[in-house]
């Protein structure tokens, strides 16, 4: 049994209906844009926003039931919610901010988040990777059952981002609780969680790994909004470019700096696919058979080793694509960045 | 050249401005010498004056505080049918001409007023007691006090109460332990503005409470009685008046640098804040 779940949860909204069935058993990210209602989604889980029908349970407790009249106050859900401006107590210390929640001493908290040195201040006095831990672990001090993290990562500058992503990457991998985040940036989701959910006008579009989402996009939201093929494996600089050998073996060359392990996006409308091989500027060729090809619209995924391209109708029926053919897909150093 | 001459202008018209606020003010302390003020203290009218107008107030303020408080909070986080009835009422005292709220106070617990037959069979006669004096002072400066609460509560992140509740806080606890101190400021500020209001209460005291010495004779009343008989008298309750005005204007300060950077307890009076 999933550890939390929600059942056909309708929330009203001004302008639409959230309604939405998922259930939480390890790491989740809701990904969709701004005003989809993915904060409301927190906020019904957490019981800050009660729903008009539905059942959301916790480890087989019922949290809230709208047939049974059952809605837990949010002090009595054992729930780590942390909110997207992190909402530390301004009048209190941090560490009066995590023991609020323990009634107890910090210190392992503090210790584990490397927040010691940070005890007395202020939260005014913290930079935003700092506030971001004092949140995080004043909200998994009060031990909870489920966390959830309302865009944990869009209060940072993009340079202190990268860092923090990797930081709550492994804080998130090591909770053993079920993890909900929300967020409306693809990359972020994909490299905080095992499954992405899209949600759009408060409805699930599609859920699944995020390899999934780039090479079968449901429907063409879905294939906008998913974006970059995410490629893990080792990065090794040499002659001012970086190579990075990737789980299968193939290895690919990125303009971008990066040493040890690393993600490499690259946009499926960036890669080339051709039947011989290419006489061109790219600097990255993958030469594998077709393992999937996904219509939506007009448009076409063909999935081709680690990465996915984006074709049109027209550009497949010229080449006369199957799968299982072996094909050419090439890519420019320059379209790929590194993320994480 | 034309830039000097409007710097000029200005400047001359803004101490002229402050010459006339702070002329009178002057005049009371420089009318007679501090002795002779702190002389007149001891005379019955002007200590009898100061307990009534001390007593009163402080009770009166207790019992703003105490219902106005929760009726803030309510009014500043629900919102429900009514709501802005309930507003117009809370501030209906502030814009009513005191006498009025005099009158008013007699129509409702006078003896021949609305509730006047209910007090009279449990034997209590309000008009003309200290108890009138209370009342009168609560019913006219319990708007600024309520007022100031609500605008603090609604400043309050409703994140934050949130969050506490997320950490397993319930209500009580989220409003005593951050509810309150983030608006501490703005209620001091508030409390500050109400004694001010209160101490200088005069036309619904008198017409509901009368002016008699040691029992409803408030400081501003007995400057009037005592105005055509002691004049140094009622410079020295004036004088005393002002000094009550001053330590609660510093309170008002204190409470609004307090609300506005609960972080760093700045006491920074009269200046920029240090935080900038």
């Amino acid at each position: 049994m999933a550890a939390l779940a929600l059942e056909e949860i309708v929330v009203p909204l001004r302008t639409f209906t959230l309604r939405l069935t998922f259930a939480v058993d390890s790491a989740i990210a809701l990904v969709g844009p701004s005003g989809a209602g993915k904060t409301t989604v927190l906020r019904a889980i957490a019981g800050l926003v009660r729903p008009e029908s539905g059942r959301i349970t916790s480890n087989g407790e019922v949290w809230f039931d709208a047939a049974m009249d059952v809605s837990l106050p949010p002090d009595r859900r054992r729930v780590g919610l942390v909110f997207q401006d992190y909402a530390l107590f301004p009048h209190l210390s941090v560490r009066q901010n995590i023991e609020y929640a323990r009634h107890r001493s910090a210190d392992e908290y503090l210790d584990r988040f490397s927040i010691r040195h940070l005890e007395r201040a202020r939260p005014s006095d913290l930079s935003g990777g700092e506030r971001q831990r004092v949140a995080l672990a004043r909200a998994l001090a009060r031990e909870p059952d489920v966390l959830l993290l309302d865009e944990p990562l869009s209060a940072l500058d993009a340079h202190t981002k990268a860092g923090v992503r990797a930081e709550l990457h492994d804080v998130l991998r090591g909770l053993g609780i079920p993890v909900l985040l929300v967020t409306h940036d693809f990359e972020d989701a994909a490299a905080l969680a095992d499954r992405v959910g899209v949600i759009v006008a408060g409805e699930l579009r599609q859920i699944g790994a995020p390899g999934d989402l780039v090479a079968q996009p449901s429907d063409s939201f879905v294939a906008s909004f998913t974006g970059a093929n995410l490629l893990n494996g080792y990065g090794e600089r040499a002659d001012g470019v970086t190579r990075v050998r990737l789980l299968d073996g193939t290895v690919v060359t990125t303009a971008d700096e990066a040493q040890g392990e690393v993600v490499l996006a690259v946009y499926p409308w960036d890669i080339t696919v051709s039947t011989v091989v290419p006489n061109d500027s790219a600097m990255n060729l993958i030469n594998a058979p077709i393992r999937r090809i996904a219509e939506f619209g007009n448009r076409i995924r063909v999935t081709i080793g680690p990465v996915s391209a984006e074709i049109t109708e027209e550009s497949l029926r010229r080449l006369g694509l199957e799968v299982g053919q072996s094909v050419y897909a090439s890519f420019k150093a320059t379209g790929t960045r590194v993320v994480a | 050249m034309k830039r000097a001459l409007v710097a000029c202008f200005v400047t001359v018209v803004c101490v002229v401005t402050l010459a006339f606020l702070a002329l009178p003010i002057v005049a009371i302390f420089a009318h007679t010498t501090p002795g002779h003020l702190i002389d007149q203290l001891s005379n019955p009218v002007v200590r009898d004056a100061l307990v009534v107008s001390l007593k009163t107030s402080l009770i009166a303020q207790a019992l703003i505080v105490c219902f106005g408080t929760p009726t803030a909070y309510l009014l500043a986080t629900r919102r429900f049918f009514g709501h802005s009835v309930a507003i117009t009422l809370v501030e209906l005292p502030l814009v009513l001409p005191p006498a009025v709220a005099g009158i008013a106070l007699l129509a409702a617990f006078g003896r021949l007023g609305l509730f006047g037959s209910t007090l009279d069979a449990l034997g209590l006669t309000l008009p003309f007691t200290q108890t009138a004096v209370t009342i009168a002072v609560a019913y006219v400066a319990s708007p600024l006090y309520i007022r100031q609460a609500i605008a603090a509560f609604e400043a309050t992140d409703p994140n934050l109460t949130a969050a506490s509740r997320t950490l397993g806080a319930g209500p009580t606890r989220t409003f005593f332990r951050v509810v309150l101190p983030l608006a501490r400021g703005g209620l001091i500020a508030g409390l500050a503005l109400s004694f001010a209001r209160g101490l200088g209460e005069f036309g619904a005291t008198i017409m509901f409470a009368g002016s008699l010495q040691r029992v409803t004779q408030t400081l501003p009343l007995a400057i009037y009685a005592e105005f055509d008989r002691n004049f140094n008298a009622t410079l020295a309750m004036s004088g005393v008046l002002v000094l009550l005005s001053v330590a609660l204007l510093l309170g008002l300060r204190i409470g609004l640098t307090w609300q506005r950077s609960p972080s760093k307890r700045s006491l920074y009076l009269f200046g920029p804040s240090p935080s900038g």
